[in-house]
């Protein structure tokens, strides 16, 4: 089918410049920190610890650091909101009192500054469990954070298969649970890794929470009641605080940014992969 | 004149009754589908339910293996027996009892698996787990509907990418896997072309030898091509009825109510 195509030129113009600005603000960023990171990068900058504050050296240990608290956020609520993703879109009708309250309640944690996690994150993981600064308290932390993201997406996802497959499945006389297992998950694929890469995001580039929990310390962390400091308070830390410092918070930001990249690229690919093989013939059958 | 209840099991009782519905109606809310239809589904035979749209024809075929379970705010009454059992009995087994009752949709419903998981799924979750014997009942039931040529070199591609009527027959064969003694088909034909639509039409025909057959159709010229028992639903104070039932023959030829002669000689519906 094709669309008329609207002719009056002012809005041609106006919808252009809208595309221009969105494109070129994101364009102007990223080539500003390419353009003043890409010389810091090297090898040795990302196996290497900081020297003198941070000024020198690279940024071996703090790498691993983001590793670690995003591993410990994404195992925690990976699981914990597709679970109750699944009881929300598939054991809760959408008119449910009990569905609805969850959901208005994800909705506001998800409008939640982050500080006010890190404060929760800091008064409850740091000090109420004892876990002190460390990679296990802002792993937590973030995992809070992130889950209202993962629970409602996934929630979307699970909505968006189609009832006759559900339908079917029951007329055959399919346990639901083997239905969701076999049928409804891999269909809702898609809106899981959506919410992932969501979740991810939001986790690497949060500094505020992690400020009160998993702390500043940028030593090699040896387990995870260490503190860790990540990559997003790295630059902080460099850009605010540092004098000289400009140079290697500008590599950091570049390699969180290409981090960043390359997981929205694998999530998009894995989507991508798995919508062609299950969803793509549903919709344009 | 109008048709009693009972004078609509009548109709049947020489013949072996497989189910049999007693004043079933169902509710949705406050909104009645269509209320005190009792008909019986006979072995080997192929029931026909003709009527116009919204009169509950739907509605009724999910009732027979509780698939009305699934719908949120849906009431059934009245009683529903398979042979002896008590379909409405809370306590019974919904997943045996589905098994025993296959149900095909309007619209092909496919799982988005490969075709050789479309039966592989299903088997195992009811126990047939041995690999060989899936193979044979995939090739039996596959040659039962026809499809078998056209797909053995393809048991492993996507089963959404076969045509909508080898969907329609692949999903036949998928509920005959379970080799189940009524199949209920909704409007089986209506979403097919043509061609498909009289293959399809055809397999119906042919699946009377061994299974007891309840079809919903819109398509009056079709229920005499196969039906050998037809029931004729209505919308009479916003609510369905079944007006007629009974042999095909005498309904078509000599219909007792003045509506079913008025809807299969075209001047209603």
């Amino acid at each position: 089918m094709k669309q008329e195509i609207i002719k009056s030129p002012i809005s041609t113009i106006l919808v252009w410049l809208v595309a221009v600005l969105v494109t070129g603000t994101f364009a102007w960023i990223l080539g500003d920190i390419i353009f003043h990171g890409v010389g810091g990068i090297s090898w040795e900058f990302l196996t290497t610890a900081p020297e003198d504050a941070g000024r020198s050296g690279g940024i071996g240990p703090i790498l691993v650091s983001t590793g670690l608290i995003l591993a410990v956020a994404m195992g925690v609520s990976v699981p914990l909101g597709v679970g109750t993703a699944i009881l929300l879109a598939e054991f809760t009708s959408a008119t449910n009192w009990f569905g609805r309250f969850v959901r208005r309640s994800l909705d506001i944690l998800a409008g939640v500054p982050s500080i006010v996690f890190g404060l929760f994150g800091n008064a409850f993981f740091a000090k109420t469990l004892g876990l002190g600064f460390s990679i296990l308290s802002g792993g937590l932390t973030l995992a809070c954070m992130v889950l209202p993201i993962l629970i409602r997406s996934a929630e979307e996802g699970l909505r968006g298969v189609p009832d006759e497959l559900r339908l079917g499945a029951a007329a055959l006389g399919l346990s639901r649970t083997a239905t969701l297992f076999h049928l409804l998950l891999p269909a809702a694929i898609p809106g899981l890794l959506v919410g992932l890469v969501l979740g991810i995001g939001r986790a690497i580039a949060e500094t505020a929470a992690l400020v009160f929990t998993s702390g500043y310390v940028a030593r090699m962390p040896q387990s995870l009641l260490d503190s860790g400091r990540s990559l997003s308070i790295h630059i902080f830390d460099l850009s605010m605080n540092i004098s000289g410092g400009d140079t290697n918070a500008y590599g950091s930001a570049l390699v969180l940014v290409i981090l960043f990249l390359m997981i929205n690229a694998t999530a998009a690919w894995l989507a991508h992969q798995s919508s062609s093989k299950y969803n793509d013939s549903y919709q344009f059958r | 004149m109008t048709v009693t209840n009972l004078d609509n099991l009548q109709a049947t009782t020489q013949e072996s009754v497989l189910m049999r519905t007693e004043q079933l109606s169902l509710s949705y809310g406050k909104k009645i589908a269509f209320e005190d239809v009792s008909i019986a589904i006979n072995q080997s035979k192929i029931t026909a339910l003709v009527g116009p749209s919204g009169c509950g024809k739907s509605s009724f075929l999910s009732c027979l293996n509780r698939l009305t379970d699934l719908i949120d705010n849906c009431r059934v009454t009245g009683r529903i027996f398979l042979e002896k059992w008590d379909v409405m009995n809370r306590q019974i087994d919904t997943i045996a009892l589905r098994r025993r009752v296959g149900h095909i949709f309007q619209k092909p419903n496919p799982f988005p698996l490969d075709l050789w998981k479309n039966f592989a799924f299903p088997l195992k979750e009811h126990g047939v787990k041995n690999r060989q014997e899936i193979d044979l009942i995939v090739e039996r039931v596959l040659k039962d509907v026809g499809l078998w040529h056209e797909v053995k070199d393809r048991l492993k591609d996507s089963a959404l990418a076969l045509s909508g009527g080898q969907q329609q027959r692949l999903c036949i064969a998928r509920a005959l896997a379970l080799e189940p003694e009524v199949l209920l088909m909704d409007e089986p034909c209506s979403a097919l072309d043509p061609i498909s639509s009289g293959v399809v039409e055809d397999l119906i025909a042919s699946l009377r030898q061994k299974y007891a057959v309840l079809v919903v159709t819109h398509n009056l010229a079709q229920a005499k091509r196969i039906a050998d028992y037809v029931g004729v639903f209505w919308v009479r104070d916003n609510r369905g009825k079944l007006i007629e039932f009974g042999e095909a023959k005498q309904v078509f030829e000599s219909p007792q109510h003045d509506l079913t002669a008025a809807y299969i000689s075209g001047h209603r519906g």
